[in-house]
């Protein structure tokens, strides 16, 4: 499974990574969506810190396209809020 | 990959998709698209190119700014040590402000540094991707029949459009903080220009406009404090001059002296 965190890089997870994945985007979604900024932070910066720590690198001269795309790190909380709203971070 | 329901990268992955489609037209022909994905990576240059140009004329007000700290500090010192407390106040005020000010700039200096790092980092793996293509398609035509080579060459310029879409949306991120950042450039330009760094010595001895908005901007507090330190430590020849005032005594004297 190849996971890209935007402006980052893609990664590859093992498939056995997804129940726990979920897990953790559920996590963000539901801090965001209780207006929860601390939760939202911890949450989100846990699930970005899970795929860099368990997936590898993939070689930038891959064409391979991601199953997942995560946003970027430096995404505010309010971002996050549009995001579930409408605008989010590419204008629709 | 069946089953992939979280949210929060279902919506991302969808308007990458939804940039993609209107990148990438499936009509065009190979070599076309390769010739336009190079075309995109010139632009990710010139984008970047316009972080450090914006980048470097803050660094241009952190420069010219440090010089007006360092000479009001002088003038301030000056000022006192002919026992002209006022304009050595003055001094002071402004002095705090092009503090605050520098402070300031320095933050978005490191900001936009990281956004250049980042787009720096991206372009890169652009760059990798677009020649890997190159290779990829010229392989795939001279091994599979025309309709199947046009199949396999779409999935491989899949993999540059979605980096291509990233590039782009890490571009437009950047963009937007440097406009932030060209405001706040601006507005430090005009107090400059407006002379409010400059010789205080051609100020003459009242109070203009520009000092009146400056005691508001700066923290007079902190201005006490220093000039109360500054008579200190000029600890002036007329000995009277260097009284400080009652409620700014108040030094780190009380507690734990060896």
């Amino acid at each position: 499974m190849i996971v890209r965190i935007s402006g980052e890089r893609q990664y590859e997870l093992a498939d056995e990574e997804q129940a726990r994945l979920n897990e953790l985007e559920n996590a963000v979604v539901s801090a965001v969506e209780g207006g929860r900024q601390d939760g939202f932070a911890e949450s989100f910066e846990q699930l970005l810190g899970y795929v860099r720590e368990r997936g590898a690198p993939l070689p930038d001269e891959e064409l391979e396209g991601s199953d997942l795309i995560l946003p970027p790190a430096d995404l505010t909380f309010a971002e996050a809020g549009r995001e579930f709203t409408g605008e989010g971070l590419i204008p629709d | 990959m069946a089953g992939l329901t979280g949210r929060l990268s279902t919506v991302v992955k969808a308007k990458v998709s939804k940039l993609l489609d209107r990148a990438e037209d499936p009509a065009e022909t190979l070599d076309y698209s390769y010739q336009r994905q190079v075309e995109q990576l010139q632009n990710v240059k010139k984008g970047i190119a316009d972080v450090v140009t914006a980048k470097k004329r803050l660094q241009m007000q952190e420069n010219s700014l440090q010089q007006s700290v360092v000479k009001l500090d002088t003038q301030a010192r000056q000022a006192l040590s002919t026992g002209n407390e006022e304009l050595a106040r003055t001094a002071l005020e402004r002095k705090n402000v092009a503090q605050t000010e520098l402070q300031s700039l320095d933050t978005q200096v490191t900001e936009l540094e990281t956004q250049q790092e980042k787009l720096t980092e991206s372009e890169k793996q652009l760059r990798a991707k677009i020649e890997a293509f190159r290779t990829k398609k010229e392989v795939i035509k001279a091994q599979y029949s025309a309709a199947e080579a046009q199949v396999r060459i779409s999935e491989a310029a899949t993999g540059v459009g979605e980096q291509m879409a990233d590039v782009g949306l890490a571009m437009q991120r950047a963009v937007d903080k440097t406009e932030n950042m060209k405001a706040r450039a601006d507005a430090v330009s005009e107090l400059e220009q407006a002379g409010t760094f400059d010789d205080l010595t051609a100020l003459g001895s009242g109070e203009d406009d520009i000092d009146q908005q400056l005691k508001q901007l700066s923290s007079q507090s902190a201005v006490d404090d220093e000039l109360a330190k500054m008579k200190g430590e000029i600890g002036q020849g007329g000995g009277d001059a260097a009284q400080i005032p009652p409620g700014e005594a108040k030094q780190p004297s009380e507690s734990g002296q060896a």
